[in-house]
């Protein structure tokens, strides 16, 4: 018997987020007008930390659900909610950092990372799909309004309205899918549609439901070919910001995508690997071709994450318990980088991206070696270079991937990573040239203490993932090996969906 | 054995580079200097003291601190492995790097960034040292990917050139391609053996004598794609010569004695995989003599000092490669060795020149040095003479091993692969003798050089502008001529470790390495003793029947007449009659066009695999998936205007429209896909 647990333990970081977020928007209220709104930055910052303990001490419960079966904490939410914890805590350092006492609406940039952050963990810890789309929501409409932060720039309004009408879009498709999964199973939590499907409901709409689904989350991940927007949303947020949406939000996403695809969909597998077969190639090439041209850093840098995207859902194709492994382990590495490179980048370039093509970063390294190398590590880690997690999680992905037979899209994923080394190196190679006199980095602020955590946090994860990456990855395979529980086993249809994922 | 603390070998460089790294920029230069002396000193006296308290080891000494990975299919250890084969490598990686660290204090005395330097070179030998220790592959990739990068810290980022940070960039790509055969070599191995810990990798194939080429055969085929990134080999050896960018002592260190040759190291290393196929064999030994031969015929026309010499390693690698090919590995690793002697005092000899004369590299305008700087001659004549094959100086006895085994080998090819290596050891005797002509004798051209160091002087600024100050040719520091002085010495005497038993020695190293690098191919032995003695039955009908040890000789007066007139044509060329060349090439212009342009293969690569990726990423997914947009500048930098105007204009243009409807299509599309059941004929799984 599980003993019983009282079912606001189970969602206890995001009550505590959604506490200090509240907190925050009040305190932002009742302030002076003039007063500077970086404690309530701090504020955030223990916020985010409670939540990250919180999330920590939830791997004490024993997995269940609460709130009628719309919850589920196990090994797997547990996972992610920490992962996206700690993002939140090094985003919200890094734009402690960046912005100034003067920045427009601060008060309200904290309360909105706090709460896209519970959504965020309800979306790694629903196991109802209304909750997720709800979760999915509450996620992207506090990143499309971050998007657009800078409302004086031209570019930023522009951005969020983009974002937010391809990401409305986008998420119309998530709807119907759950609409038609609804139609052909009769039921929305994820465990029941897999035995549904297991006890032989599969007529075709639930093939159009899955792929709809598929499409949805392919957005929020940007997997190619529903990259689009990419590259032009992050070049018109704040970098704090893009620190933020190009890693937790996707996080968030590729965990749903993981629960949707291995516990409701394990026996659908024909059906669904060859489409992320697809996205993965897609993603990886049109990334990294895309990269290959790009003069604007933040630019680059979305091609990259697209690249990334598609390292990701190779490990997805593997259909694998090691393959489930590999891609959380995958969605750590590459969300500590990421945040590392822009927290760099969001102190260089500043709030108003006073540093955007790739020549405006020329000795960034002679201005200032700890950036400068900072930003060279995290570039060699996005390489993939060993000592570091991009090495390490790319080893895995593709190990995962050959073990599972995919030979070719283990190919292409290497020939891939070899053309993504040309244009990382191109922002190192700038980074240690000598620079012009009148570069923009002869102008670089003051390292604050909040940017030194972050880089510390960064740094650190970073190597850590390199040279000893045991923990995370038993904590990862201890993630995937949920999912022989996730799936119910059905009495009558002989075969159940545990034994099918566990078999390959 | 007793515990050896092998982990401390690696952790004294990497401790040295942490405090150069981290705090050189404050240090005192004397201070800078003591650190890297010392951490590149500790390793050596390390290493030479196992290396006197090493008797035999029957079977590798491992030391393992621990699981590092364990995930599934997936384990590794962080362990280190000593044997005869990382012993002899250890040798040469401390030891020539501990000169190479000392010569340095000379040359690099003026330059900026003088603690960057030597924090990277103790880097490079950190992870060199991590690449030969490891005891399994995963860990070894850890060591191949960390030289690359110190090699590129150190090409691209010391100077601060576009051209230098261009070459630095152009070795990691090509050694990434490299990788992708490495990588793929290491997941077929998880796969069909379930670990990467080299023991248990060769004890699986050792236990099963059934498994003959196939996989792996496909397996050695990825290392050797590998070996050939990162050991300068056609197809993938155009990065070398470019890497010549970097500063002298580290041509010498990395670019000569030590990172290029992890290539060989590693498939001597893996020979038991090699042992088991012979087309992955005579792939080795093919590739091998080819770039032996082609990267000579390049080096005959440069006339950059250290560009000859880079054309000469991707040749001598050539020779590394032909050796293990015929599965005489220990004759590779022999050549290996004196190769790092005689190629590490050849880059410091060149350095010393190019010192002496102020920065200028261009051997056309060098000459009559001889009496200015006696030592720099009199050590890099040694090495002249030991490369070009003059018995005895170590080149001669590891070259003529290989040539010997090469020729006795029981593979078919053997004779042609002998045939072409003997060829080719003239083309270096010529070659050599070529650079040691126009640097050191006819009449100096110091006067003439002030002027046109000027001109030159895109090589070194730093040290044009020294030149300009009209210094007088000089003689190298001590610092500089005393490791000089050693590795000529070595040159002389080190062919005693391998002097061949037909010649009357005991070929010492190849009974020392045999442990290593040897057992596993027992039949291939016998089928070489066989044809060694046939062959000579064959050879010898006529006369009364002689040993295996006449053809040794016979091989070996051959190859020193081949090493004989290369410098005779080269004297004849380059100090008799210096009209001959010009006329020489006037009369054989298509010829020396192709081998001048180096057989345009950067002009090739260029465009049959640079330029299609540059064009699927400019015009295709320009055309279709990012229509609309335009690069960070173009249309998006164009519109700078604010407010809401603006923006309705910006949303007006179409592009989120684009952006909806692409997203909508490729929706349909899938959807289309999955209802007819597209998805599931694809044959993926």
């Amino acid at each position: 018997m599980i003993p019983m647990v009282n079912p606001a333990l189970r969602v206890l970081p995001e009550i505590i987020l959604t506490l200090f977020g509240i907190l925050v928007m009040l305190a932002d209220a009742v302030m002076a007008k003039a007063s500077s709104r970086k404690p309530l930055g701090w504020l955030a910052v223990l916020g985010a930390l409670a939540a990250l303990a919180a999330s920590l001490w939830q791997n004490r419960l024993p997995a269940g659900d609460a709130f009628y079966g719309v919850v589920r904490t196990d090994a797997f939410s547990v996972f992610f909610h920490v992962l996206i914890a700690g993002i939140v805590l090094a985003s919200l350092l890094i734009a402690l950092d960046a912005v100034s006492d003067t920045t427009e609406g601060l008060g309200e940039l904290f309360a909105l990372i706090l709460f896209g952050a519970v959504g965020m963990m309800f979306m790694t810890s629903a196991v109802e799909l209304l909750l997720v789309f709800i979760a999915l929501e509450i996620s992207s409409i506090s990143t499309y309004i971050m998007a657009g932060f800078r409302r004086k720039s031209a570019k930023g309004p522009e951005s969020a309205l983009k974002y937010f009408l391809l990401g409305s879009f986008a998420t119309a498709f998530f709807l119907y899918g759950i609409a038609l999964v609804f139609g052909a199973t009769g039921t929305t939590r994820i465990p029941e549609i897999a035995s549904a499907i297991a006890a032989g409901h599969t007529p075709a709409i639930i093939y159009i439901g899955l792929a709809m689904l598929i499409v949805g989350l392919g957005f929020k991940v940007s997997a190619a070919p529903f990259h689009v927007w990419t590259p032009d949303v992050y070049e018109g947020a704040p970098s704090p910001v893009v620190a933020l949406m190009s890693t937790a939000p996707k996080a968030a996403a590729f965990a749903v995508l993981l629960r949707i695809v291995y516990g409701a969909f394990p026996l659908l597998h024909d059906h669904w690997t060859p489409i992320l077969w697809w996205l993965a190639v897609l993603s990886m090439t049109i990334g990294n071709l895309g990269a290959l041209r790009q003069r604007n850093v933040k630019r680059l840098l979305a091609y990259s994450s697209i690249a990334h995207a598609g390292y990701l859902l190779v490990a997805f194709a593997a259909l694998s318990a090691d393959g489930i492994a590999a891609a959380s382990f995958y969605a750590v590495a590459y969300a500590i980088m990421n945040v590392g490179i822009f927290a760099v980048i969001s102190h260089a370039g500043g709030y108003e991206d006073r540093l955007t093509l790739i020549d405006d970063y020329r000795g960034l390294a002679w201005r200032s070696p700890l950036l400068g190398g900072v930003m060279a590590f995290f570039l060699i880690s996005l390489i993939g270079i060993p000592f570091t997690g991009g090495f390490f999680g790319k080893f895995y992905v593709f190990v995962a991937a050959l073990h599972s037979g995919l030979i070719w899209l283990a190919i292409i994923g290497l020939v891939n990573s070899g053309i993504a080394a040309w244009y990382y190196l191109r922002v190192a190679t700038a980074i240690y040239s000598r620079p012009s006199e009148s570069s923009p980095v002869h102008s670089l602020p003051r390292p604050s203490l909040a940017l030194l955590l972050a880089l510390v946090i960064t740094v650190s994860g970073t190597l850590i993932l390199g040279i000893f990456p045991g923990g995370v990855l038993s904590s990862a395979r201890a993630a995937a090996a949920t999912y022989t529980s996730v799936s119910p086993v059905p009495s009558s249809s002989g075969t159940s969906a545990a034994d099918t994922t566990a078999q390959h | 054995m007793t515990d050896l603390h092998l982990w401390l070998i690696p952790l004294v460089p990497v401790a040295g580079f942490l405090v150069n790294g981290l705090f050189g920029r404050k240090f005192p230069k004397a201070l800078v200097t003591t650190v890297a002396i010392i951490a590149a000193a500790v390793p050596m006296l390390q290493v030479a003291d196992i290396a006197l308290r090493f008797s035999s080891l029957a079977k590798p000494y491992i030391e393992s601190h621990g699981t590092w990975i364990a995930a599934g299919a997936l384990h590794a250890n962080f362990a280190f492995q000593l044997d005869q084969l990382s012993m002899v490598m250890l040798c040469v990686v401390t030891g020539v790097g501990f000169l190479i660290h000392v010569y340095s204090i000379g040359y690099m005395a003026h330059e900026e960034g003088y603690w960057r330097f030597f924090a990277y070179m103790n880097l490079f030998l950190f992870f060199m040292l991590v690449l030969v220790l490891s005891a399994n592959f995963l860990l070894m990739f850890v060591g191949w990917e960390g030289v690359g990068l110190a090699s590129y810290l150190l090409i691209g980022f010391y100077y601060t050139r576009d051209s230098a940070a261009n070459a630095g960039k152009k070795a990691f790509l090509y050694n990434r391609v490299g990788d992708v055969g490495f990588l793929l070599a290491m997941f077929l191995l998880i796969a069909h053996f379930g670990t990467l810990n080299f023991a248990d990798v060769f004890a699986a194939i050792g236990a099963n004598p059934s498994l003959h080429g196939g996989i792996l055969t496909v397996i050695g085929l990825l290392l050797l794609l590998g070996a050939c990134g990162k050991s300068a080999q056609i197809p993938l050896y155009v990065w070398l010569p470019d890497a010549m960018e970097g500063p002298t002592p580290v041509s010498a260190l990395i670019h000569a004695a030590t990172m290029v040759t992890a290539g060989v190291y590693m498939i001597a290393r893996a020979h038991i995989i090699y042992d088991r196929s012979a087309t992955a064999l005579l792939a080795v030994a093919a590739i091998g003599t080819a770039t032996a031969f082609f990267a000579a015929t390049m080096g005959m026309m440069q006339t950059d000092i250290k560009r000859v010499l880079a054309y000469s390693t991707v040749s001598q690698l050539g020779y590394m490669f032909l050796g293990c090919g015929v599965a005489a590995y220990s004759a590779g690793i022999f050549h290996l060795v004196t190769h790092a002697f005689f190629k590490a005092l050849l880059f410091l000899a060149a350095g010393s020149v190019i010192h002496a004369l102020g920065g200028e590299q261009d051997m056309r305008v060098m000459g009559g040095l001889r009496r200015k700087i006696p030592v720099t001659f009199w050590t890099m004549t040694a090495a002249v003479f030991a490369i070009s094959g003059f018995p005895p100086l170590c080149g001669f006895v590891s070259k003529d091993e290989i040539l010997y085994q090469a020729f006795v080998s029981p593979t078919p090819a053997g004779k042609v692969l002998w045939a072409i290596g003997l060829f080719t050891a003239g083309l270096t005797s010529f070659y050599m003798f070529r650079l040691w002509y126009m640097t050191f004798f006819g009449e100096s051209r110091a006067v003439a050089h002030e002027e046109e160091a000027a001109i030159h002087a895109r090589h070194d600024t730093k040290l044009a502008i020294e030149a300009e100050h009209t210094h007088p040719v000089h003689e190298s520091p001590k610092s500089m001529l005393v490791p000089m002085i050693i590795l000529a010495i070595l040159c002389v005497i080190a062919g005693a470790m391998g002097w061949p038993e037909g010649l009357g020695g005991n070929n010492w190293i190849s009974h020392f390495l045999a442990p290593a690098v040897s057992g596993a191919h027992l039949q291939y032995e016998q089928a070489r003793v066989a044809i060694a003695t046939g062959a000579v039955h064959a050879a010898g009908e006529n006369q009364s029947p002689a040993p295996a040890k006449n053809l040794e000789i016979i091989l070996a007066v051959l190859s020193t007449l081949v090493a004989l007139s290369g410098w005779y044509v080269a004297h004849l060329m380059y100090y008799k009659r210096r009209d001959l060349p010009a006329r020489l090439t006037a009369r054989f212009r298509a010829v020396y066009a192709l081998i001048f342009n180096k057989y345009w293969v950067d002009e090739i690569y260029g465009a049959l695999v640079i330029a299609p990726v540059l064009f699927i990423a400019r015009w295709v997914l320009a055309a279709l998936v990012d229509r609309g947009v335009i690069d960070g500048g173009g249309l998006l930098a164009g519109y700078t205007a604010q407010g809401f105007g603006s923006l309705a204009a910006r949303i007006q243009s179409g592009n989120i429209r684009a952006y909806a409807g692409w997203l909508a299509a490729c929706a349909a599309l899938l959807l289309v896909a999955v209802y007819f059941g597209w998805t599931t004929h694809f044959g993926i799984h």
